[in-house]
């Protein structure tokens, strides 16, 4: 069963439909990218994934039960952690800081080997290699970051995990890294929502791939049985857009063309 | 162990005394300069000022220092505290003279017990804080025009309170001022603080290396731990045997380190200390990360007022007079000085307690040593500047070299 399912989501802002009857459904252990072209509403979706905005209407079921997350706090305490594009590490804070920022144990009297070694246990759960965990943040990667901003997700157990565009101004390697932690996360059984507009990436990490396009579902597609035209063609939409229009008119000058000179 | 084993094959891993050397020659290039450009500036200070006047390092003069330092370094506590959420307060001045006048004249004109007059000082302080943190949350003005209102209106305000006279004096025979001028530790007292201060970094030290070691976490080594109490006893037992060859070591400077100590345990060892650096480094980071930011933001202003308002008494104390000049002058720049001196960063996110301690030495012994010099003010706001001046470009130079090492 799946531990999240949207149903008819809908979301306006003013008169502006961002989305108009979205449905979405996570499993424990699988990765669903959401992609779409700019405007299609993965941004507004996630939103309302971590309660940043709620919908107005449609229903979500967390682990079965109809759930509603009114704010950020509510998401955190229902399982659903969520890692924004940018981060929002501290760079002059190590990396033990940044992970419990917040969250301190005992906080008159700061339990800092305590930290270390759970800090020392998320970044084992991920596999990921940090030069140590008391260096400044400032001194790590952009893939670095990202692992610990991951891990830092991991910090309350959650069992959603929202990526959001987590492979976006990485290198080659580093993004190599980032793709091994989202099947570490899998392996884990976390379900995993990434947002991503490098369809190699989703080819390579989703089970998944949810297509959006003007705030509405524009297909569901198996990742590893789809190929990546037919999901630019479900981003684009098919057979409505300046590329498939304008081949579609050529061909029609082509032929009328042939058929007789009528220009 | 496993925890080591995760750690990047990339970094360098080294036991033994050379390796601990390397490692420290390496952050020195690395521009993780800490506390080392302020002490050598200190010791050249005093090395240059020693060999022009012979007085200056003798107990006698030393005593003198260490008083002087207490006003100031105090207020300067507080400056570190709003300069580590990136804001500034220029008014520190101002609210140390205003309390200092409150004292006076609530103490000696409306016969106040002398408690309570202190009280209702630290008071109004803590409230001028808490109506900049207000200002700044609800309207959102920069807290540099806040706070320079702010050093304008009180000014005002405690010339309105002392008056027409302009002055007002402290029976020298109160508790203030007995505690400000003539109380000292006495010399058994101090040496058994000195034994105290080592034995209980040793404790701690001890039993978090023990902690980390039954956590599987490298520790460091009891032979370390040994040698840094034993080099405190030495240091620190010196230099109160020295005082002691004088009056020996105020209960003020007692409570300026006191206050230092405790200001160092809150900033390290709890989760507000970690909220400021957290503000100062990223604001929006810590606001997602369930950080009450605009509390952060009360706490830091109050915090630095109301040691303000602490540093105005004391000043007033030492006085045995709160007058127009109380906290006027050079109080505030060198407070803000003294932080910056010491190593907190104007931009945030940088800076320790123990930084406004050294600065204000730094201050002190410039001011002293001209002082004895009988060279005038003019010479001293100079040389103060150029000081000022030196040890910001250290840092910044020590910054460019962290980000070239990325750090």
């Amino acid at each position: 069963m799946a531990i999240l399912r949207l149903q008819g989501i809908s979301k306006n802002f003013g008169a502006v439909a961002a989305l108009t009857d979205v449905d979405l459904e996570v499993d424990a252990g699988q990765v669903v990218a959401i992609v779409g072209d700019n405007g299609a509403g993965k941004s507004t979706l996630v939103k309302v994934l971590s309660g940043v905005h709620s919908p107005d209407g449609g229903r979500i079921a967390f682990e079965g039960r109809e759930v509603t997350i009114p704010g950020p706090a509510a998401a955190h305490r229902l399982g659903i952690a969520t890692v924004f594009q940018d981060l929002a590490l501290c760079e002059n804070l190590n990396v033990i800081e940044n992970l419990f920022l917040g969250q301190e144990l005992s906080p008159f009297r700061l339990d800092d080997v305590a930290m270390e070694v759970r800090s020392w246990e998320l970044l084992r759960q991920l596999s990921a290699k940090l030069p140590a965990v008391r260096l400044p943040v400032a001194a790590l990667s952009g893939g670095q970051r990202q692992t610990v901003a991951i891990a830092r997700s991991l910090l309350g157990d959650p069992k959603i995990i929202i990526l959001d565009e987590p492979t976006a101004a990485l290198g080659v390697a580093q993004t190599a890294e980032v793709l091994n932690l989202i099947d570490r996360l899998r392996e884990n059984g976390h379900g995993v929502v990434m947002i991503s507009h490098n369809m190699s990436d989703v080819r390579a990490v989703a089970d998944q791939v949810v297509v959006l396009r003007l705030g509405r579902n524009s297909g569901v597609f198996d990742a590893r049985t789809t190929s990546s035209e037919e999901i630019v063609a479900a981003i684009t939409g098919a057979g409505d857009n300046a590329v498939t229009q304008r081949a579609a008119r050529s061909e029609t000058v082509d032929r009328s063309g042939m058929a007789g000179g009528a220009w | 162990m496993a925890a080591v084993d995760l750690s990047d094959e990339r970094l360098r891993q080294g036991v033994g005394p050379r390796a601990v050397v390397g490692l420290l020659v390496d952050r020195v290039r690395a521009g993780e300069l800490g506390m080392v450009p302020v002490v050598a500036g200190l010791v050249v200070i005093w090395a240059v000022l020693q060999a022009l006047n012979p007085i200056f390092l003798s107990s006698t003069n030393l005593v003198n220092l260490t008083m002087e330092c207490v006003p100031v370094g105090i207020v300067a506590l507080g400056i570190v505290c709003v300069l580590l959420i990136g804001q500034i307060d220029l008014s520190v001045g101002s609210i140390s003279g205003l309390a200092a006048a409150i004292t006076a004249i609530l103490f000696v004109n409306e016969q106040w017990p002398v408690w309570a007059a202190v009280l209702a000082a630290v008071a109004a302080g803590c409230a001028i804080g808490v109506l900049y943190a207000q200002i700044y949350n609800r309207v959102g003005i920069p807290s540099f025009v806040i706070t320079l209102a702010g050093l304008l209106s009180f000014l005002g305000l405690q010339l309105k309170a002392l008056g027409t006279s302009g002055s007002v004096n402290l029976p020298y025979d109160s508790a203030l001022v007995r505690f400000a001028q003539l109380s000292f530790v006495p010399a058994w007292l101090s040496y058994l603080l000195v034994l105290g201060a080592a034995a209980g970094l040793f404790l701690v030290g001890y039993l978090y290396a023990r902690k980390r070691r039954t956590a599987d976490l490298p520790a460091r080594s009891l032979r370390f731990l040994v040698i840094r109490s034993a080099v405190l006893v030495i240091g620190l037992g010196f230099a109160v045997w020295y005082l002691n060859r004088s009056r020996g070591v105020g209960w003020m400077f007692v409570l300026l380190v006191a206050l230092a100590l405790a200001l160092h345990y809150a900033l390290t060892s709890t989760k507000w200390g970690k909220s400021l650096y957290a503000v100062g480094g990223n604001v929006e980071a810590a606001r997602r990360a369930g950080i009450n930011v605009r509390l952060v933001y009360v706490s830091a202003f109050a915090f630095c007022t109301t040691l303000a308002a602490i540093g105005g008494v004391l000043g007033a104390a030492r006085l045995a007079a709160a007058n127009q000049s109380s906290g006027g002058g050079d109080v505030n720049l060198n407070a803000i000085a003294a932080a910056v001196i010491g190593g907190t960063s104007l931009f945030g996110g940088r800076g320790t307690a123990f930084a406004a301690v050294l600065g204000i030495l730094v201050i002190q012994s410039i001011s002293s040593g001209l002082t004895l010099l009988s060279l005038d003010s003019s010479y001293r706001f100079f040389v103060t500047g150029v000081v000022l001046l030196l040890a910001v470009g250290v840092d910044s130079l020590a910054r460019r070299s962290r980000a070239s090492h990325g750090r």
